[in-house]
């Protein structure tokens, strides 16, 4: 028998990582606008999140729409234990605080999860549901606990400062964010290389089959949705660090629902999708919403364009790309792309157009009229920039059409040639 | 007594339809049996028994001894019994490699672990690579078992079902659908797997029946009407007139 391959260290994999690392140590350097250390920051945890998120949704096949409750419970946790220690109750560092929130996410996975994957499907999804709003309605049920509709809020400058540490500034929380995100990220990965992440995936492809090979389906569900919601934990305790207050949203089913989308725009079939998931999510809220008040319909628009036309995610979309780079193909794809990105800009322009001026009218239109877009200034009761905008739309769409057109000839060309190739 | 599996007055019904009426059968350990019988007699049904897919509605199912009856299928398994089945069932996702490392991983003892690293497990790694071998699928190793040949499909359907080791094994029409050729290698590739263990088949293709059986139990309507050798089979008035004379080609 041919010596086996075991393949644990390879190249490509070190790069990512280490480019992945050096990326989130460099960017507060390089970004220095005003937003940009809050938005990483939430990148940074939102990453955790999501991808704890993950290992329920794609590599467990459980659609769960209260994963909040376990970072959210695992928040008010730390929030507590912060507090505490302000108070001189007891001492543990700062730094490692998120373990708190982690093991308080996990005991709550423990108590709710051994319900909530008795089954799987639908019944986990709506039953995850009924959870999440049980726990958001606790919130006003126990308001000393949770802190009633102003949350609980503590500062997180306390205890004596190790190597000047003393986590006051943002930079340094961010820096905090980033060491447990690498952590949690490496800890995630090497968690789908074990024994229980495979059948994970093996109870998520097909769980009859699962049972016959030995494998309780119920208990391999219930310790992958206990170590998801240790990490969710993490996140939750990192977000009461970085913000300094947790309120009753964050068990609640918006946050729930926003790990589900970020999860899904960047691909739940990857194991790397929700880490740009949760890069292109934070960016419309926090980015996207410092500009506009529209933030959540772009968002919603991106999210339907998605589930529609790339149920993959932005993952999936790259990793489409792979074979084609290998073939040397990708040049008969940059025109069409080319095209699709410059008509899909005029189509952009034509759809803020109208969202913008809209919003704008709705809202202001007796008291401030005028407004400005794309460096242009006008009056939201006249009709020319109604007609400008609708052009735009009209004819952004005929003509984005037909490059999407050519972008699929294209593609249609390069499968072919690379089936030809495999025959050969 | 030393019978492998032994089902004692078993019963199913579904609703008021009785499917399985008071079967009675002991499959000695090392033996190859075979369960035949026309379309509707309850053979896959009785499978479904002997492996927990089914709660028995009445009786007792023993495996070497003990009972077994109402046990879930992943107690069953762990207990040393191994099924395939009639349609395919694969993790189609997943690649020929992985599927039969799932099958090996809580044989070997690693269980729900997330302790170790799969890559370093290397009797799994080992045993997958050995049964990828024996099935004629090493070609195959990392293609995704859903894109697999039919017959390549059932012959991994087979890897799965035996890689864990199990000394009680059940296949559910191992070569239904096959090509006469492709049937042939089935029937090589169980002889070759099922030595030393016990195998309990049902099957469709009297060529394989004969071929491979030590012994035949004819199922007719939820009962088994004859339970011999496979040449007394053949001879059997009562068999004759119940399925082979109708079926036989």
């Amino acid at each position: 028998m041919a010596r086996i391959k075991y393949q644990p260290i390879n190249l490509g994999r070190w790069l990512v990582w280490g480019g992945t690392a050096l990326l989130m140590i460099a960017l507060p350097l390089i970004l220095t606008a005003g937003f940009t250390l809050t938005l990483l920051s939430q990148i940074g945890v939102g990453i955790i999140f999501a991808l704890s998120y993950n290992m329920l949704l794609g590599q467990g096949g459980m659609l769960s729409f209260g994963h909040a409750v376990y970072s959210g419970l695992g928040a008010y946790f730390t929030v507590h234990a912060i507090n505490l220690i302000g108070k001189g109750g007891f001492y543990f560092p700062i730094t490692l605080m998120p373990l708190i929130g982690g093991v308080a996410g996990m005991v709550f996975g423990v108590i709710f999860g051994y319900v909530t994957t008795k089954k799987s499907g639908t019944t986990f999804a709506m039953i995850s549901l009924g959870i999440g709003e049980m726990v958001f309605a606790c919130s006003l049920m126990f308001p000393g606990f949770f802190g009633g509709e102003a949350g609980v809020s503590t500062n997180r400058v306390i205890g004596t400062a190790f190597l000047g540490i003393t986590y006051g500034p943002s930079l340094q929380v961010y820096y905090l964010i980033v060491a447990w995100a690498l952590a949690c990220m490496a800890a995630m990965f090497a968690w789908t290389q074990t024994p229980l992440g495979r059948m994970a995936n093996a109870v998520r492809d097909n769980p009859e089959r699962a049972e016959f090979v030995g494998y309780d389906t119920h208990m391999v569900r219930f310790l992958t949705l206990v170590l998801s919601s240790f990490f969710a934990g993490i996140a939750g305790g990192l977000s009461c660090i970085n913000y300094e207050i947790v309120t009753a949203e964050n068990v609640g089913a918006l946050r729930s629902a926003g790990v589900l989308m970020a999860t899904f725009l960047g691909g739940a079939g990857f194991f790397f999708g929700p880490i740009i998931g949760s890069v292109v999510f934070f960016f419309m809220v926090t980015a996207v919403g410092a500009i506009t008040k529209a933030w959540a319909f772009y968002l919603g628009l991106l999210f339907l364009l998605m589930v529609l036309y790339a149920p993959g995610g932005f993952a999936s979309l790259i990793v489409m790309h792979v074979p084609v780079i290998k073939a040397r193909l990708m040049r008969r794809l940059w025109l069409p792309y080319a095209a699709a990105i410059a008509t899909g800009m005029v189509l952009l322009s034509g759809v803020v157009g109208m969202v913008e001026i809209t919003y704008h009218y709705s809202l202001e239109a007796d008291t401030a009229p005028e407004m400005a877009l794309f460096g242009l200034a006008f009056k939201v009761t006249d009709g020319a920039p109604w007609a400008v905008a609708c052009a735009l739309l009209l004819g952004g769409l005929v003509i984005s059409r037909l490059a999407w057109r050519a972008v699929g000839r294209a593609w249609t060309e390069i499968v072919h040639a690379l089936q030809q190739r495999q025959s050969t | 007594m030393n019978a492998a599996i032994e089902l004692k007055g078993v019963t199913k019904s579904f609703g008021n339809t009785a499917i399985i009426r008071g079967v009675d059968l002991a499959v000695p350990k090392g033996e190859r049996h075979a369960i035949i019988g026309p379309n509707g007699a309850g053979k896959s049904t009785l499978f479904n028994l002997i492996s927990g897919r089914y709660p028995v509605s009445g009786g007792d199912i023993l495996l070497n001894g003990a009972s077994i009856a109402g046990l879930k299928p992943f107690e069953i398994n762990r207990k040393g019994l191994s099924r395939s089945f009639q349609v395919t069932n694969i993790f189609p996702r997943m690649s020929v490699f992985e599927n039969l490392r799932c099958a090996v991983l809580w044989p070997l003892g690693y269980k729900y672990s997330f302790w170790h690293r799969l890559g370093g497990l290397k009797d799994a790694n080992a045993r997958a690579e050995q049964m990828m071998e024996s099935i004629g699928l090493k070609g195959r190793r990392d293609t995704s078992a859903g894109v697999l040949s039919y017959a390549e499909q059932r012959a991994l359907e087979i890897g799965i079902t035996i890689a864990g080791g199990a000394e009680v094994i059940l296949l559910d029409e191992p070569t239904a659908g096959m090509s006469r050729t492709e049937t042939a290698d089935a029937v090589e590739l169980i002889r070759k797997v099922s030595q030393g263990k016990t195998l309990i088949m049902v099957e469709h293709d009297m060529g394989v029946v004969f071929d491979l059986a030590d012994k035949i139990s004819v199922l007719v309507y939820g009962e088994v009407i004859a339970s011999d050798r496979p040449q007394m089979i053949r001879g059997n008035q009562a068999v004759q007139e119940a399925y082979l004379g109708t079926e036989s080609h």
